[in-house]
């Protein structure tokens, strides 16, 4: 039976990809219909971006066949995928900063004029064109870093129809988006199948994928672990398979009761890393016992507001009060001796030394406390190793032993060892930056559960994510920032809609 | 004040911007080598000992065939080999690109100070006759203009070569479809790739060039200048080349602005038998100068995005 007959614009077959001590993809079929949108599923690490360089030629598989409408095809390369009508939008765009849309979108087919010109007016042209085509304008002349995230990925997606493909592959689209960048995309994506392109679409927020697409394909550890119909299934009956046994989608928490207020930041301001004010005023109160959630488009001053509260970035004005103690000027190590406690959204750079053991890692900033070292000077090892076997045992964090280094561990497990030594601090204050990022949801579901009893034990507790959902489940208020600035302070139960609005500088902005 | 005095009056002498523009034309082939490597992607520190093995390879060729065209070309492919070793080790193994940069420039210097002792002993290499050097060329009518025509005009061919390179590699690098893959590569391999250019094929070009170039530089310096070669005779000039490149922000027309304040560093200090300045702190000039500029008193610049960073395809 031909593929063509069975209207299969992808079919990959017995695809297996062996990294080092890794079994990326382990026999995986894949089979996409023309035209439909096709959602792959399955948590991190669990081989859908593997599958997806397979198809696309930047990974070679070490066995399986690959069809493009019901035909053999050989993708060595991107160059043959590129061939064979596959187009990718990457997760990390592949877009370069300092290039124009233009030449960012003609890149590797660049018009040319005499012995090579690049033919700038052409690319104009050129854009020009497939904008009308696609409804999807962008001016061809601006500079790509210049553009809001939502325009970057319209030129990824330009650039992609414009190589001419008919396979769309988007790696986590929505990842960098705010609900309204992504609806907009949900529009462009039914617009683009109707014109007859074929989209697989990678995700892991489950609700987007049954809102979006028309199969879906779900992995788990690189094997397919189910074929599912849209229309007919459920976000529990996705995310069981994902994660291979029932979870919690939401969060379980009684309502707080909140405090005497007990941190303060009043009119704070700070420089990004490039010199330019990041925050320019912000000012809220934390109370005991509650969850209090910072919304945002990512790069709006959320993680130069956590660094710093935590100490490790210098503020240019304001104040900052723990129980009306000013630890404006506070360095990491103060704030933390008075009751600051720090999960930081870069795991492997700021959280974890990543060659140290676990429990190295788990005493990480109280070295020099009388626990652990004797005058500061000398390790108390047996105190380290037995602190260390009670947190493992305790945060449930999987590793062959606590001698293990952190790098060897899952990413999930690399962010337990960080949640473990930060709340067994006892801290007045917890600020949690992003900290459910590219971990499985067998871990989001715990450190959501630790967060909350953490609250439920009476301490103050700052959430920045730039994930909308784990805001609303978790947050008791919610804070909006947007450039710098708290634009609203809402309601926990405020609705999805609202907050997007107020993300992108939209909406009655009354702060409160 | 002595000094000073005799170093405004030496400004304005034809003789001393002539010389100016041939010490800046040295550093400014190895730089535009640099400038082409480091917007690919690659760090290139080893334009000095690259050059060094042009230098030696012109002369060695220029004594046997007495043909300093086909000594000039001698000279550019050794440079090229030398590039390749360390495109080699850069980009195929994901070496250091410093580290690798750095043995290659003490492997030249080695490896031309064994051939020099193996193949004319420790005794002087002998020297290459005008008449089989690179030959001075006068415009004519355009070196009659005065002071221009001296600077400009009367000067050696290598000279007038460079500056045709050195609109030839800004034209390439900004105006066309290769310049733009080139700074593509250096920018985000992974983009570039993606969008089917092959990031090892620029790459190894880009390094490959610079080696070309370096070696043209190594042959200018020992068949156009010195007409002899002499251990180390590069004597930091790859290096130099380097800040040039960095001061130039990666730009053709930057570098060249920044080799010719060398090259007048240098002039100046080969003109200090008619100055009461130390000759040694004249000589000292051109590196101070370096010094000066990596200091960041241009402001910080920064280089291609990518550049220093071995490229593995299917990461992120």
């Amino acid at each position: 039976m031909s593929a063509v007959a069975t209207g299969y614009a992808v079919e990959m077959r017995g695809i297996t990809k062996q990294f080092p001590g890794v079994l990326a993809n382990d026999k995986v079929d894949l089979a996409v219909r023309a035209g439909e949108i096709h959602a792959l599923v399955g948590e991190n690490g669990a081989g859908k971006s593997t599958l997806m360089n397979v198809l696309y030629g930047l990974v070679h598989a070490d066995s399986g066949e690959i069809f493009i409408d019901g035909k053999p095809a050989h993708i060595g390369g991107a160059r043959d995928a590129i061939a064979q009508g596959i187009g990718m939008v990457h997760q990390h765009f592949m877009l370069i900063p300092v290039f124009t849309v233009g030449e960012n979108v003609m890149l590797g087919r660049e018009p040319v004029t005499g012995p090579g010109f690049y033919d700038r007016a052409k690319a104009r042209a050129e854009i020009a064109a497939l904008a009308r085509k696609y409804g999807l304008a962008l001016d061809a002349d601006a500079r790509m870093e210049d553009l809001p995230v939502g325009l970057q990925q319209r030129a990824e997606i330009v650039k992609v129809l414009y190589r001419g493909a008919n396979i769309l592959i988007l790696d986590e689209p929505t990842g960098v988006l705010t609900p309204q960048e992504s609806k907009e995309l949900f529009a462009v994506l039914r617009d683009l199948v109707k014109t007859g392109k074929t989209i697989i679409f990678i995700s892991h927020k489950l609700r987007e994928v049954l809102e979006i697409s028309d199969r879906i394909t779900v992995m788990r550890r690189g094997k397919v672990v189910g074929h599912l119909v849209t229309k007919d299934t459920s976000e529990q009956e996705i995310a069981t398979m994902m994660v291979g046994r029932e979870v919690l989608l939401r969060v379980d928490k009684k309502p707080a009761k909140p405090g005497p207020v007990t941190f303060k930041v009043e009119n704070l301001t700070a420089s990004s890393d490039r010199g330019v004010p990041a925050l320019k005023g912000v000012s809220f109160e934390l109370r005991q016992g509650e969850i209090l959630g910072i919304a945002g488009v990512e790069g709006n001053g959320q993680s130069e507001l956590v660094e710093v509260l935590a100490g490790t970035r210098r503020a240019t004005g304001g104040r900052v009060l723990l129980a009306d103690k000013d630890v404006t000027a506070f360095d990491a190590r103060t704030e933390r001796d008075a009751g600051i406690a720090f999960i930081p959204e870069d795991r492997r750079g700021t959280g974890l030394v990543l060659n140290y053991s676990v429990a190295d890692n788990l005493i990480l900033g109280r070295q020099r406390t009388p626990r652990f070292a004797w005058r500061e000077l000398v390790l108390r090892l047996l105190a380290i190793r037995e602190w260390a076997r009670r947190l493992v045992k305790e945060f449930d964090i999987r590793t062959p032993s606590i001698e293990t280094a952190a790098r060897n561990l899952s990413g999930g497990n690399q962010q337990k060892i960080i949640v473990a030594r930060e709340m067994a601090s006892r801290p007045k204050v917890l600020l949690a930056a992003q900290p459910t990022r590219g971990v499985d949801i067998g871990a989001i579901e715990f450190i959501h559960r630790r967060l909350v009893a953490e609250r439920d034990e009476g301490t103050a507790v700052l959430l920045v994510s730039a994930e909308l959902d784990e805001i609303r489940s978790l947050s008791d208020r919610i804070a909006v920032i947007y450039e710098g600035k708290i634009v609203s302070i809402e309601p926990g139960d405020a609705p999805e809609e609202r907050l997007g609005l107020l993300m992108t500088g939209g909406g009655a902005a009354h702060s409160g | 004040m002595n000094g000073i005095n005799e170093i405004l009056h030496l400004l304005v002498t034809a003789n001393l911007w002539q010389a100016a523009l041939a010490a800046a034309v040295l550093l400014l082939l190895p730089a535009l080598g640099g400038v082409i490597s480091e917007r690919s992607g690659v760090v290139n520190i080893a334009m000095e000992g690259m050059m060094l093995t042009g230098a030696f390879f012109a002369v060695v060729a220029d004594l046997a065939w007495h043909n300093p065209w086909l000594a000039t070309l001698v000279a550019m492919v050794a440079g090229g080999l030398m590039a390749l070793i360390h495109a080699v080790v850069a980009i195929r193994f994901r070496a250091d690109q410093i580290v690798s940069g750095i043995a290659i420039n003490i492997f030249a210097a080695g490896i031309t100070l064994f051939l020099v002792n193996r193949i004319y002993g420790i005794q002087d290499v002998g020297h290459i006759s005008p008449a089989e050097a690179l030959p001075n060329f006068f415009i004519p009518g355009l070196d009659q203009i005065p002071f221009i025509g001296q600077v400009f005009f009367q000067q050696n061919v290598i000279v007038y070569v460079a500056l045709v390179l050195l609109l030839l590699v800004h034209i390439v690098l900004f105006r066309t479809r290769l310049g733009l893959r080139i700074r593509a590569v250096g920018e985000h391999p992974q983009a570039a790739d993606t969008a089917g250019i092959n990031v090892y094929a620029i790459r190894y070009g880009a390094v490959v060039t610079s080696g070309l170039l370096s070696g043209l530089a190594g042959a200018f310096l020992a068949i156009g200048v010195s007409n002899t070669f002499v251990p180390n005779m590069t004597d930091g000039r790859g290096y130099i080349a380097l800040a040039a490149m960095i001061f130039g922000k990666w730009t053709p027309g930057g570098a060249f602005v920044a080799c010719l304040i060398f090259g007048l560093g240098e002039a100046i200090y080969a003109n200090n038998s008619i100055i009461h300045i130390s000759a040694y702190l004249l000589s000292m000039l051109p590196y101070i100068l370096t010094l000066i500029v990596l200091a960041g008193i241009v402001g910080r610049s920064s280089p291609p995005a990518a550049d220093g960073i071995p490229y593995v395809p299917g990461s992120e």
